[in-house]
């Protein structure tokens, strides 16, 4: 028996369902009733019951692809920030090879970074590598964040969300699975990026979001509202987008922006002028 | 102010009946810079509670490898009370933070959090009795806000004795007149205790009696932490 409905709202403690449902994340199991441990939506898959949180904290998994700041520079390390319960640390081989450098030569405390996740072992120690194409320091621009659970929510189905915004404010975004954004373009455009994606965080739950995002955005940089039947054609789009919502909690489904980042950063001249960098040091 | 003195059975200063609770205001989601805030208005009471984390500590020691620490910290304003406080902790606040960490513990889901720390902290703005209750009430609303798993929503609530009556939700006049208090704190779903504390006298039946009417009185403030969570969302949809 069920006592909620598919993208429904609930509060830790509340009851789901009994009998005949499996519980997934964001819920437990007390006899045979299942409960939620979490505020946030409900997403209904063949009988498994599981809660998206509306507000999360990142948890490193290995070969995600994160944002991270430099806090600390050590002997051979640098300590580095993942907007995470757990901090990240970066060997310094990972720049240099075996040589023996400086590190504070090649990054500095406060660079911000766009790395992957190399291992997390079983005291959350998290290791961090440079080995892909993009990785690297970033330069200028600005940094942003977004509830790691709603960036598939800010990437769209296919990259249609980030796609739309990139397109309309000029800006090169770069989003890492941890829920740092990074934005460069236009200062003022910069400004105005954040606070899109502030928009989309404060209201991933609501339907009809990429439409009322298109609408703003429309508004910032025509100066007026968006013709009528612009509006009609992409009521489309937006059905498809509401059940980007439910697959949120989908393994499968943080894999896209992946490939969305990289396709990002095959063009950032900045960024492969990192990477080698760091192969020129190998050598 | 003017009370309406009623002479009669179940008559209390304040005009409310035995089982009556104080008036109640729950807001979630306050503070911009707190992963997880609630605002609480009961009667005269005001409380700010803010959750941060689970993040990196510091502190090493208080750390566990095998599961997340919760740490909390009850504060009364100087301005809070009648008589100014003198600003700080002192034996009293170093209590209610002690009590308040172990009674909301129980609900928590921790163990996805090793090496992990939450941090919890209850600023008392306007006190009027029963404010350890209401800042466990409050602190629990806050980490539901900040998606910290768990078992249930904490709740706290006091019953007591007041001229030989077992009463609900005492108020400050009669927390300091009466003959007894009884806070508790439940986890209202399975109705297990976190929380039991006794000052004063009671019989055996009467202990009883108070624990029963205060759960009940946890129910009822069950509700409102519930829909103060959900009417944050609701207003979007």
């Amino acid at each position: 028996m069920i006592h909620v409905e598919d993208k429904g709202l609930v509060v830790p403690g509340e009851i789901l369902a009994e009998e005949g449902y499996y519980s997934g994340r964001g819920t437990f199991k007390d006899g045979e009733s299942i409960f939620s441990s979490l505020t946030g939506l409900v997403s209904l898959k063949n009988k498994k019951i599981s809660v998206i949180p509306l507000k999360s904290k990142y948890l490193p998994k290995r070969g995600d692809v994160v944002i991270g700041k430099i806090t600390d520079i050590r002997f051979s390390i640098w300590e580095v920030d993942l907007n995470s319960p757990y901090s990240g640390i970066l060997p310094a081989s990972e720049v240099f090879g075996r040589a023996k450098k400086d590190l504070s030569r090649v990054f500095g405390l406060g660079d911000v970074l766009f790395l992957r996740i190399v291992d997390v072992d079983e005291v959350n120690k998290v290791r961090l590598g440079l080995k892909g194409r993009g990785m690297g320091k970033f330069r200028e621009g600005i940094l942003t964040n977004i509830t790691p659970t709603k960036v598939p929510r800010l990437i769209g189905k296919k990259g249609s969300m980030i796609n739309m915004i990139k397109e309309s404010t000029n800006c090169k975004i770069v989003v890492g699975q941890n829920g740092l954004v990074w934005i460069k373009g236009d200062k003022k455009m910069e400004l105005i990026t954040k606070k899109i994606i502030k928009m989309v965080d404060d209201e991933s739950h609501t339907s009809g979001l990429t439409d009322r995002i298109k609408r703003r955005l429309y508004l910032i940089t025509h100066g007026e509202e968006l013709p009528e039947e612009d509006f009609n054609e992409d009521c489309t789009t937006d059905e498809s987008d509401l059940d980007d919502t439910s697959d949120v909690s989908d393994e499968e489904y943080f894999e896209s922006p992946k490939i969305e980042n990289f396709k990002e950063n095959l063009n950032g001249e900045d960024l492969s002028e990192d990477s080698s960098l760091s192969n020129e040091e190998k050598k | 102010m003017v009370f309406i003195i009623i002479n009669g059975e179940g008559s209390r200063g304040d005009g409310r009946s035995f089982n009556e609770l104080r008036s109640l205001k729950i807001e979630s989601g306050v503070l911009k810079r707190a992963d997880g805030s609630a605002y609480l208005e009961m009667g005269g009471n005001k409380i700010l509670a803010a959750v941060y984390g689970p993040r990196e500590s510091f502190i090493k020691r208080l750390l566990k490898p095998n599961t997340g620490v919760i740490r909390c910290k009850y504060n009364m304003a100087p301005f809070s009370v009648d008589d100014r406080k003198r600003p700080g902790p002192d034996r009293r606040s170093i209590e209610i933070s002690k009590i308040t960490a172990e009674a909301l513990r129980p609900s928590l889901l921790l163990e996805n959090f090793p090496h992990s720390m939450i941090d919890v902290s209850i600023e008392i703005i306007e006190a009027e009795g029963g404010t350890r209750c209401a800042g466990i009430t409050a602190a629990a609303v806050a980490l539901a806000d900040a998606g910290i798993p768990m078992k249930d929503i904490v709740v706290g609530c006091a019953a007591g004795k007041v001229n030989d009556e077992i009463v609900l939700d005492l108020s400050e006049k009669e927390d300091k007149e009466g003959q007894s208090d009884v806070p508790i704190a439940i986890m209202p779903r399975t109705n297990e205790i976190t929380l039991l504390q006794t000052d004063g006298i009671l019989t055996e039946d009467e202990l009883k009696l108070a624990i029963d009417l205060a759960i009940d009185g946890c129910h009822e403030i069950s509700k409102i932490q519930k829909d103060a969570l959900k009417k944050r969302y609701l207003s979007n949809f």
